[in-house]
């Protein structure tokens, strides 16, 4: 199944959860904060959250602003 | 201090230490696969407080959930709202402004509110629950400096809650000025960042913040008019007789 992860339509295999995702960028956990469908997951949901076709998934971090 | 705008992350970790800031700024954005060196990583290492921010944000309901995400991702209740009316001035839209605030501070946020510098504003974020106020002194990143500094010495003298001068600073001049009229705090991010010697300006930020900050305790003298001797007359010497006419 495909969800649009950080806008980009990314493949993953059916029944994959939130944290899959995550893991998937390679870049660790820490200090990051995800959302699915505009709604916020907290972390320690991340493993347990399953993921549906087009969903929604936005993974955010820490960038230099303000 | 702000962290938007330096050219680096050694940069950015010399200013912070030379300003020496206890608080600094960041904003949540798509995590980069390709980007090299951690931001959280200098900004732990420094030392200094994260205050997530909601830049970039148009609505009450974008800045909500930014904040959400932001307390997930950095462990913090800390927000520093920011909600902008459009693209070209970056000035904070008060609607969507307040609508958000009241809704943080109900979620248990500590809400720094970036706001006009307008006193009614202001006392309407204090009465909602912010923890402090950010009235601007010009728009973000123009370094125009303290358009209004009557506005913000009203917003002072109401205040309940700390006052920070944000946005607009191009100098040390002007945070020593925020000071002065009364400010808790300044916020600086692009004067410092984007100045020639970041980690120099940021020296002189932090001397400019101390020297306002004791100007304003010491009681500085009342502005008259016309000259006050500082020289007692008494005593000295006749050594003309010549009439100049002076008055």
């Amino acid at each position: 199944m495909n969800v649009v992860v950080n806008g980009e339509s990314t493949g993953v295999v059916l029944g994959a959860t939130l944290g899959v995702v995550v893991d998937g960028l390679g870049r660790g956990r820490r200090g990051f904060a995800a959302a699915v469908n505009e709604e916020v997951v907290p972390a320690s949901c991340w493993d347990t959250t399953v993921l549906t076709d087009d969903d929604r998934v936005e993974i955010l971090t820490a960038a230099q602003g303000g | 201090m702000g962290t938007g705008g330096a050219t680096s992350l050694d940069a950015l970790e010399a200013a912070l230490r030379a300003s020496g800031t206890a608080v600094a700024t960041v904003a949540l954005r798509r995590v980069d696969v390709d980007s090299r060196g951690s931001l959280l990583d200098v900004l732990t290492r420094v030392g200094v407080r994260l205050l997530p921010n909601t830049a970039g944000c148009f609505t009450a309901r974008e800045a909500v959930l930014t904040a959400q995400l932001a307390r997930e991702a950095f462990n913090t209740d800390w927000i520093k709202l920011e909600v902008i009316g459009d693209d070209v001035t970056l000035l904070p839209d008060p609607v969507e402004l307040l609508d958000a605030a009241e809704t943080l501070v109900d979620d248990g946020f500590a809400v720094l509110a970036y706001t006009n510098d307008d006193p009614v504003t202001a006392r309407r974020l204090a009465q909602l629950g912010c923890a402090a106020v950010m009235p601007l002194g010009s728009p973000i990143g123009s370094g125009l400096g303290i358009r209004n500094p009557h506005n913000i010495a009203l917003i002072v003298e109401q205040a309940s809650v700390p006052v920070v001068l944000d946005a607009g600073i191009g100098t040390a001049s002007d945070a020593a000025l925020a000071m002065e009229l009364g400010c808790d705090a300044v916020l600086v991010a692009s004067a410092v960042t984007r100045a020639q010697d970041p980690a120099r300006m940021a020296a002189a930020m932090r001397h400019a913040v101390e020297a306002g900050y004791h100007a304003r305790h010491a009681g500085r003298i009342p502005r008259r008019w016309h000259a006050v001797r500082s020289t007692p007359q008494q005593g000295a010497p006749k050594l003309t007789t010549i009439d100049l006419g002076a008055p």
